[in-house]
């Protein structure tokens, strides 16, 4: 077994993705390869300009709630997820988009941040990743 | 030429300190020694953490009031 963790990052509340990047992250940090495969809300992340636009999972009281906790964040000096994003993929983090999401959302390429993205799939590449990886994750 | 090579991290909270940690033991070269200057207290436990699944030497760690400076060997 290979010393790798993958994530199939499903969910796109701002809560969710910042869990996914700081685990896959601290991955990486701690010697291990990562992978985070983007499916349904949390491709919509992927495209231009929408990373920090999720709602919160819970509280989020019709955008009171997220205003609060992102304000209690930069208070305890918490990085933006744009930071953490930007420090996955220098250290070697590997980004699956989801094909059939893209589909299904119509969502095209040249709308998402190709530049960030590694590889375009479907479950097979979630699989080949996931038979390698110690830790795999639903997010 | 062997370097010390210093990641200032005070007042910088998880995962900060851990991810710019491995970022600077990535640049750095055998024989260098990274010195790690944070205030967050899990960043203490989890560096050295870090520094044994890296098969990296950890030389130090000492701590003034709530300052800590972690010596890694690379």
């Amino acid at each position: 077994m290979a010393d790798k963790t993958t994530i199939i990052l499903h969910s796109g509340e701002m809560d969710k993705i910042s869990s996914a990047l700081i685990v896959a992250t601290g991955a990486l940090a701690m010697g291990m390869d990562a992978s985070i495969y983007f499916t349904f809300w949390g491709l919509e992340r992927l495209v231009k300009g929408k990373l920090d636009k999720g709602s919160l999972s819970k509280m989020h009281m019709l955008g009171l709630g997220k205003w609060m906790i992102k304000r209690r964040m930069k208070a305890a000096d918490v990085v933006s997820l744009e930071t953490l994003l930007r420090d996955f993929k220098e250290l070697g983090g590997k980004i699956i988009a989801c094909e059939m999401t893209m589909e299904i959302m119509g969502i095209k390429r040249e709308n998402m941040r190709e530049d960030l993205i590694d590889e375009y799939g479907a479950v097979g590449a979630y699989i080949q990743e996931a038979r390698e990886s110690s830790i795999t994750l639903f997010i | 030429m062997m370097a010390d090579i210093t990641v200032d991290v005070k007042g910088q909270t998880c995962p900060v300190p851990l991810v710019e940690t491995r970022k600077a033991l990535r640049k750095a070269s055998s024989g260098d020694t990274v010195k790690v200057i944070g205030t967050h207290p899990a960043s203490k436990k989890e560096i050295p953490m870090a520094v044994s699944a890296l098969g990296l030497q950890l030389i130090d760690i000492q701590e003034e009031g709530n300052v800590w400076t972690i010596r890694i060997g690379v």
